[in-house]
C-alpha cells in the first residue's frame, strides 16, 4: 500500500444480477468495508432485487449454464478441477439445484451466512441497503415485498446523491 | 520487530501494532492500546468480548468471527460495532493482544 494514497472512506456497491454468486461478492465487499470502518451501501437493481424479495431471497441459485469456469467447483465433489463441465450438462433439471446445495454447504463451512442473514449482519454493522426504483416498477414490487432491512427505494439520481464521496463498484 | 512501551512495560509488536506475543498481554496494555485506537475507557462489556476472543483463540488458534460471536450470544453485531467503532474485529483483537484477524466475513 502506498503511503501517499488516501484510504478509502466510503463505498457504494451495485448488484444487477440475481444468481447466488452474483449477489455474494457485493455482500462480502460491503460487509468487509464495514469491518474496516469504511461506510458502505449496496444498491440492488434489476435481477439483483431477487436478493431483497422476501419470497425469493433464500432461493437464489447457482447458474450452471453459460459458465465456462464451473469446473472450478468440481473439487467440491472430489473431482479434478480440470474435469470438463459442458454447459448442456448444466441445463439438465436438478443440476443447478444440486450445485446450489453444494455451494451453500461449502459456504456454511466457511462461516459465510445465507443471503437474508448476511443482509441482517451488514445492516447491523451500519451498512445500508437500497432497492432501485426502476427495477421495482418493472417487476411490480413494493416495499412490502422486500426484506425489512431495506432502507428505501432510490432513483438513479438519489443513488448518486447517497454515493457522494464514495467509490462506486459495480459487482 | 518494533518495541512499544505501555505504562512502562516494553513489549514487541508487529508493523501494525499488534502484539507478537499474546502471553505478555494484560489489562493495562489493553487500556493503552484502546486509547491509541480511539476507543474510550474499556468497560466490562469490552472485556466480555476481549476475554471471549482470547479464550477462543487459545482453543482454536484463530479469533472468532463477528458472526460467530453474534450467533453464540456473546455480543450482538450492532453492539459490537458500537463498542469498537471503526473496525470491531480488528480493533478488539488488537486491544486483546491477538494477531490481526484475516477472515473476509
Amino acid at each position: 500500500m502506498s503511503e501517499q494514497a488516501e484510504s478509502i472512506k466510503k463505498v457504494s456497491l451495485i448488484v444487477s444480477k440475481g444468481s447466488l454468486v452474483d449477489v455474494y461478492p457485493a455482500l462480502v465487499l460491503g460487509n468487509g468495508a464495514r469491518m474496516e470502518g469504511i461506510e458502505a451501501a449496496i444498491f440492488f437493481t434489476f435481477f439483483g432485487l431477487g436478493a431483497l424479495i422476501k419470497k425469493t431471497q433464500n432461493k437464489l441459485k447457482v447458474a450452471t449454464v453459460g459458465n465456462p469456469a464451473l469446473n472450478m467447483a468440481l473439487p467440491m465433489l472430489k473431482m479434478p478441477i480440470t474435469t470438463p463441465f459442458p454447459t448442456l450438462m448444466g441445463a439438465i433439471p436438478g443440476v443447478s439445484n444440486f450445485a446450489t446445495w453444494m455451494m451453500k454447504n461449502e459456504m456454511e463451512d466457511l462461516d459465510i451466512p445465507t443471503i437474508p442473514e448476511f443482509i441482517e449482519m451488514f445492516t447491523d454493522a451500519g451498512g445500508e441497503v437500497y432497492a432501485c426504483k426502476l427495477g421495482m416498477d418493472m417487476f411490480k414490487l413494493s416495499m412490502d415485498d422486500l426484506d425489512d432491512r431495506v432502507s428505501g427505494v432510490l432513483t438513479v439520481g438519489e443513488f448518486y446523491e447517497k454515493s457522494a464521496g464514495a467509490s462506486i463498484i459495480f459487482t | 520487530m518494533p518495541i512499544k512501551e505501555f505504562n512502562g512495560l516494553s513489549v514487541e509488536v508487529d508493523e501494525e501494532g499488534f502484539l507478537t506475543d499474546r502471553t505478555v498481554w494484560n489489562k493495562d496494555i489493553a487500556a493503552a492500546i484502546a486509547v491509541e485506537e480511539g476507543i474510550g475507557p474499556l468497560t466490562d462489556r469490552h472485556f466480555d468480548v476481549i476475554n471471549f476472543m482470547r479464550e477462543a483463540f487459545e482453543k482454536h488458534g484463530t479469533a472468532p468471527s463477528i458472526r460467530q460471536m453474534n450467533k453464540m450470544n456473546i455480543i450482538p453485531t450492532r453492539e459490537l460495532y458500537e463498542l469498537f467503532p471503526g473496525g470491531p474485529a480488528k480493533k478488539a483483537a488488537k486491544i486483546g493482544g491477538l494477531p490481526k484477524p484475516r477472515g473476509c466475513v
